[in-house]
């Protein structure tokens, strides 16, 4: 689990497309191709480390302001694209280390760069493309919201690279004014808050947990068992509703988020007798 | 007997003036509903708290932090979601933001019905609520689901005002949204001058130096450069004026968050070798902010 500089993104991104993901336009972090995968074509949308980017709070695969605007597009693209036609599958491999922080990002206010994704990420779910996160590293705080939190379905690997969460544990511990002992001991009893992704699987928010062998380096077989299981998640997404309601009704939500399913009924029944 | 004191209309103004600022996200809710209408959802006394406090030795709040309230604004159906500032500086948990969640389903499904009920979203956030970590992500990403649909029926109006500021999660939530109101003491920002200068360092952003932080994301900084529809004082009047004339003012021409084309271009022009500062955006940026 730790912040450094890690190469998955790009790898499993090259391993399922069989492209580069290069672009004539806007960040080289940002990696787009479009590739078969299984009978049909598929958009794929990466971020991967870029030590030239022009911004120098975005080199290490985060959210930035490019790549929340020319991701945007990329999406807007797709769904324009295919507005008569048949809804082609957007995949996202989700490694991105959280958003940037940076001075020229507030100015420019990030916060629109990150909410245009998301739209654009929705309005595709809501158009009835299968939306599909991949997440095979990092999904920390705003690159979780703008790169997997809106999909049909999230899928992660089970491998203890793999973070999902709303903060690194320094910086949660700093903020809320405990040791990073303290913030273990806490997490072991308190679910929502754990560092390991079985413990983020139990909140039902995830598709499926898959284990790959090796996820550092996609071999051709790995590559076609998560082949396998992008597929399978497709096909459900174009059967089941395009909202995120399958995460509530799940049955981790049923043991975990029992608070959130009481909010659901209550405000639904006192909606309909006002 | 003392002379009476010539006073100025403007200092007349103030003193009638009622702040919006010192109400509390309840005072809030009812303000910017058309008076005598406000019904409370999920309220106090249905007691339905966060289960993650407690465990942390943390005392919990009866309505989470978070007042929603049905009614009527203009005499069109509404709803008013306001979140409290002063409870754990309005985080989002699991409940409350569920709560928000809802309210925004809830109206976009009496619009799906024909009820074109509309939206405000009163806002006070430092982002997600880090006891309920991992849930409050989820519950975040359940929000911006709902307010994308919403907002394709009928505007969601955002009101930042208060000291707190508008952060992390909810920033976003403010970027999604089809206008946004703010008072000059208002911050808009995605991540908190404190956390940017503890990632980036001090010549990156000094937090302390309050004048340069509200020339980065205060609410004059973010009307003029286009990240605000509307900016108000602190007057309660006067938002709930500004919230009417943005409901008869119907759908903005495009949305900010669909605006990928002009922020393209507009990042595209600017020399990202140097630091800049609100005023070098604002001259950039000048005629055609939105």
């Amino acid at each position: 689990m730790s912040t450094v500089l890690t190469s998955r993104g790009r790898k499993w991104f090259e391993a399922l497309s069989g492209s580069n993901g290069k672009q004539a336009e806007g960040p080289g972090s940002l990696l787009i191709a479009e590739a078969t995968l299984g009978q049909e074509k598929v958009a794929y949308i990466a971020l991967a480390p870029d030590p030239n980017s022009r911004f120098p709070r975005a080199r290490v695969a985060e959210v930035g302001v490019e790549e929340g605007w020319y991701g945007t597009k990329a999406i807007q693209s797709v769904i324009e694209a295919d507005k008569n036609g048949t809804k082609r599958p957007i995949i996202t491999v989700v490694d991105s280390k959280n958003q940037a922080y940076g001075r020229r990002e507030e100015l420019v206010g990030i916060h629109l760069a990150a909410a245009a994704i998301i739209a654009a990420y929705a309005e595709a779910r809501m158009a009835g493309h299968p939306v599909i996160a991949l997440i095979v590293g990092r999904a920390v705080s705003g690159s979780f919201l703008a790169l997997a939190g809106q999909a049909n379905h999230m899928i992660a690997f089970d491998d203890p690279e793999v973070l999902i969460h709303a903060m690194y544990k320094d910086a949660a511990a700093r903020i809320t004014r405990r040791t990073v002992a303290e913030l273990d001991k806490l997490s072991e009893k308190i679910v929502p808050m754990a560092y390991d992704i079985k413990s983020f699987n139990k909140l039902g928010g995830l598709y499926k947990l898959i284990d790959v062998a090796s996820p550092d380096e996609p071999s051709n077989e790995t590559t076609e068992q998560v082949k396998s299981v992008l597929i399978e998640a497709i096909a459900d997404a174009r059967r089941t509703p395009c909202d995120l309601y399958k995460r509530l009704e799940s049955e981790g939500a049923k043991n975990y988020r029992q608070a959130s399913i009481e909010v659901r009924k209550k405000m639904t029944e006192q909606w309909a007798a006002l | 007997m003392t002379p009476a004191t010539e006073l100025s209309p403007e200092v007349l103004r103030m003193s009638e003036r009622r702040s919006y600022i010192e109400l509390n996200a309840r005072a809030r809710a009812a303000q910017l509903l058309d008076p005598g209408t406000f019904h409370e959802l999920l309220g106090p006394f249905d007691r339905v708290e966060s289960p993650w406090l407690p465990l942390q030795g943390i005392v919990p709040q009866f309505d989470d932090g978070c007042v929603v309230a049905k009614g009527t604004i203009d005499g069109k159906p509404a709803v008013v979601i306001a979140m409290e500032g002063k409870f754990q500086g309005g985080s989002i948990g699991e409940v409350c933001g569920m709560k928000l969640a809802m309210a925004f389903a809830l109206a976009r499904r009496d619009n799906e019905k024909g009820i074109p009920t509309r939206a405000v979203l009163s806002l006070e956030s430092g982002g997600v609520r880090l006891q309920e970590a991992n849930i409050g992500e989820l519950v975040i990403a359940e929000i911006y689901a709902e307010l994308v649909a919403l907002r394709q029926h009928i505007p969601v109006i955002v009101v930042i005002a208060g000291m707190t500021g508008c952060f992390g999660g909810m920033s976003l939530a403010a970027g999604l949204s089809s206008y946004v109101i703010m008072t000059r003491q208002a911050r808009l920002s995605m991540n908190g001058p404190e956390v940017i200068e503890q990632e980036a360092g001090i010549e990156e952003i000094d937090s302390k130096d309050k004048p340069f932080i509200w020339g980065i994301c205060g609410g004059a900084q973010r009307f003029a450069t286009g990240a605000a529809d509307v900016l108000v004082e602190d007057d309660a009047e006067e938002i709930t004026q500004a919230v009417k004339e943005l409901f008869r003012k119907g759908q903005p021409a495009r949305l900010r968050s669909a605006s990928y084309e002009q922020y393209i271009q507009r990042l595209s022009a600017l020399d990202t070798s140097k630091q800049w500062t609100g005023e070098d955006i604002r001259n950039a940026w000048k005629g055609g902010a939105k």
